[in-house]
């Protein structure tokens, strides 16, 4: 009862010293504000980023070949830096080999459901006439395409005789044929088309037409600059380059009961043991969706810790502020806190008063600190492309401790005020 | 009309020393053993000149302060022996001051001053309400209990905070100077009140003054000089003025 009549007491005096009782939220307000609106973007940034990487496969791992930890700064949550250009280039007894994945294909067979082999022949121009378009020839296993989604808009993806015979055979997007056949998809179907690369020119049978996913385009380049990728049976390509299958990495698609981690280093040390024991540059590493969204997480939560701190000495600047002010509130009120001890007030319920007084003034500024961090965050993270996703624990953090610091800043004057001398406070002028 | 029977004794003071500043060189008695007895029904006066002790004795009257020395009952209840939260306790329930200054709390509604000490009790938002407005009602201040005391004249502010002294049905009305910052005639209002609280409820009043017309209204009229009574008389009453 008291302290529901303590708390509009407290509102009243609010409403009473407008400027003064804002320039005191003033700091709650500035480091609630901030600590929200950080927690806001990097809530939105992680779900955002965990969703997008969740849909890319959580359970592929990637086994690649990479220079040796000397020269290859791996960090403890497997995400690979590679500072500077390569000083070494994969000779051919560095790469991967079909032997080697048969290998651990054969050694796991539990955890391995299929392996992804792709194999890039390089960035060229489609040419007929004066029709151009860019594109990205690219051979894949069957299990590399099945996992690239692609809506098949017109004809078919690759049979297992196009794997298996290595036809020179493609599947284009929509929108290549957009540049070379005005975007009739019937047309391309059947066409023979060429592909100049590095003033090399291949030639493949158009087979199938798939839609483009515009969002795919992470560099966003100008749309005639857009390279979209041309597929290929993955034997094709290694056939046109005269080489024998070959990988710098692969992905290996994990059966879901399969724990990564540890798959990854039992991989990392067969590999390593096995076939790169004697190899002065390089060695096998392992990463995967979940490990590199791991690491990214925790440099996301590293980043809002160090601003979090940043916010919170403004908080602590903030509720010395209202110390400060309760304590002249406090002076000011003397005759009124005689009054009320005349009228039979406790000094707890003196004290009491005060703090819920001071825990007001925090939590109001507290609840438009949110407010105002929601708002920023939101335009913040909606700016950088995220949709905006609050963080509820943020919320509930920043509302328990705008009232830690009402009790905590408060405590003091409201204990001064409690054991004012009823006389003396009477007598105050 | 006033039962001066030892039963009927309401403040029993006997032989209070007040000193301050004890120990040190600067020591300062400023009340000399002090008998006080007042009786249920009473409406007494106390008149000094400023530095009399006038306002210490109030302060030991209303348990705001405990004295330095002596035996002091109030309503039976032995002050001396009281701590910190019982003498809150007993201002809450056993005494209603009266203030000079009214020393009403500007920021609230004077509905809401008159409320305060039934909040202290514990009472009841009901409970406050209904008996704030019958004591507002019985001031004559009904019209205005919802303004804050800002927007109040002074007779009105010190009506609102009679009202608020009686809100716990107190054993002691204690008023100190309560028409000192009020012009004659609204005064003679403020005084009225008092008279009517003494005469149809039977409030026991301790009425501080300096003013030796007002102390005549009384019944009983003590004069306090240098810490010491040094007369008491019968006053000539309300009916007399």
């Amino acid at each position: 009862m008291l302290l529901l009549e303590n708390i509009f007491l407290a509102l009243a005096g609010l409403k009473a010293n407008k400027m003064r009782s804002f320039l005191t939220m003033l700091g709650i307000i500035i480091g609630i504000a901030s600590v929200i609106a950080i927690m806001t973007v990097g809530n939105s940034m992680t779900s955002s980023i965990s969703s997008e990487m969740s849909s890319m496969g959580a359970t592929n791992v990637t086994i690649g070949v990479s220079q040796k930890s000397s020269k290859t700064e791996r960090s403890e949550s497997g995400m690979m830096f590679n500072f500077g250009p390569r000083s070494t280039k994969l000779g051919d007894d560095d790469y991967l080999t079909d032997e080697m994945l048969e290998d651990i294909a054969a050694k796991w067979p539990e955890d391995i459901e299929s392996i992804e082999k792709t194999e890039e022949i390089g960035k060229g121009e489609a040419k007929d006439g004066d029709l151009t378009a860019n594109v990205t020839v690219e051979g894949y296993n069957d299990t590399a395409l099945e996992n690239e989604d692609l809506t098949i808009l017109k004809g078919r993806v690759f049979t297992d005789r196009d794997y298996s015979e290595s036809k020179k055979v493609c599947i284009v997007s929509d929108y290549f044929c957009n540049n070379m056949f005005n975007g009739d998809t019937d047309k391309a179907l059947g066409q023979k088309i060429t592909v100049v690369i590095d003033k090399k020119f291949y030639h493949y049978t158009v087979v199938g037409v798939y839609e483009y996913d515009e969002s795919s385009n992470w560099t966003q380049e100008s749309a005639d600059e857009v390279a979209t990728t041309l597929y290929l049976p993955l034997g094709a390509a290694f056939y046109q380059e005269h080489k024998d299958p070959q990988y710098q990495n692969v992905t290996l698609v994990t059966s879901t009961t399969t724990d990564v981690e540890t798959f990854m280093d039992e991989v990392e040390d067969y590999m390593n043991g096995r076939y790169y024991r004697n190899n002065d540059d390089f060695e096998i590493s392992c990463s995967s969706m979940s490990s590199m969204l791991e690491s990214m997480t925790s440099m996301l939560s590293t980043i809002s810790v160090a601003i979090s701190i940043i916010a919170g000495i403004s908080l602590l600047v903030g509720g010395i502020g209202v110390m400060n002010i309760m304590l002249v509130s406090i002076q000011e009120r003397t005759r009124e806190i005689g009054t009320r001890k005349a009228l039979g007030a406790t000094n707890g319920s003196i004290r009491t008063q005060f703090i819920v007084e001071a825990i007001v003034l925090c939590l109001v500024g507290g609840i438009i600190g949110i407010l105002l961090g929601i708002v920023i965050g939101g335009v913040a993270a909606h700016q950088m492309g995220y949709d905006a996703a609050p963080s509820t624990s943020g919320i509930i953090f920043s509302v328990a401790f705008s009232m830690a610091i009402g009790i905590f800043f408060g405590y003091y004057p409201a204990n001064k005020a409690a054991k004012m001398n009823p006389i003396d406070a009477l007598r105050y002028e | 009309m006033v039962n001066r029977d030892e039963k009927d004794v309401i403040i029993d003071a006997q032989d209070i020393y007040k000193r301050f500043y004890i120990g040190q060189p600067n020591e300062l008695e400023i009340l000399h053993g002090i008998d006080l007895k007042v009786y249920r029904g009473e409406f007494v006066a106390i008149v000094g000149a400023s530095g009399s002790g006038k306002s210490t004795l109030m302060n030991i009257i209303g348990v705001l302060d405990k004295p330095t020395e002596g035996k002091y009952h109030l309503d039976g209840v032995d002050i001396m022996a009281a701590k910190d939260n019982e003498l809150s306790h007993i201002r809450n329930k056993k005494i209603g001051f009266v203030f000079q200054t009214y020393n009403l709390i500007s920021r609230t509604s004077a509905l809401k001053n008159v409320e305060l000490p039934m909040l202290y009790a514990g009472a009841s938002r009901k409970q406050r309400n209904e008996r704030a407005k019958e004591l507002m009602a019985m001031v004559g201040m009904e019209e205005r209990m919802h303004h804050t005391p800002d927007e109040l004249s002074g007779g009105q502010k010190q009506r609102v905070a009679i009202a608020r002294s009686m809100v716990n049905d107190p054993a002691i009305l204690l008023c100190d100077e309560p028409t000192g910052a009020l012009d004659t005639k609204t005064g003679r209002t403020v005084m009225d009140i008092f008279h009517k609280l003494n005469e149809e409820q039977g409030k026991t009043i301790v009425f501080i003054t300096h003013s030796p017309e007002l102390a005549d209204e009384c019944q009983r009229v003590l004069t306090l000089s240098d810490g010491v009574f040094v007369g008491e008389r019968e006053g000539r009453g309300h009916a007399a003025t």
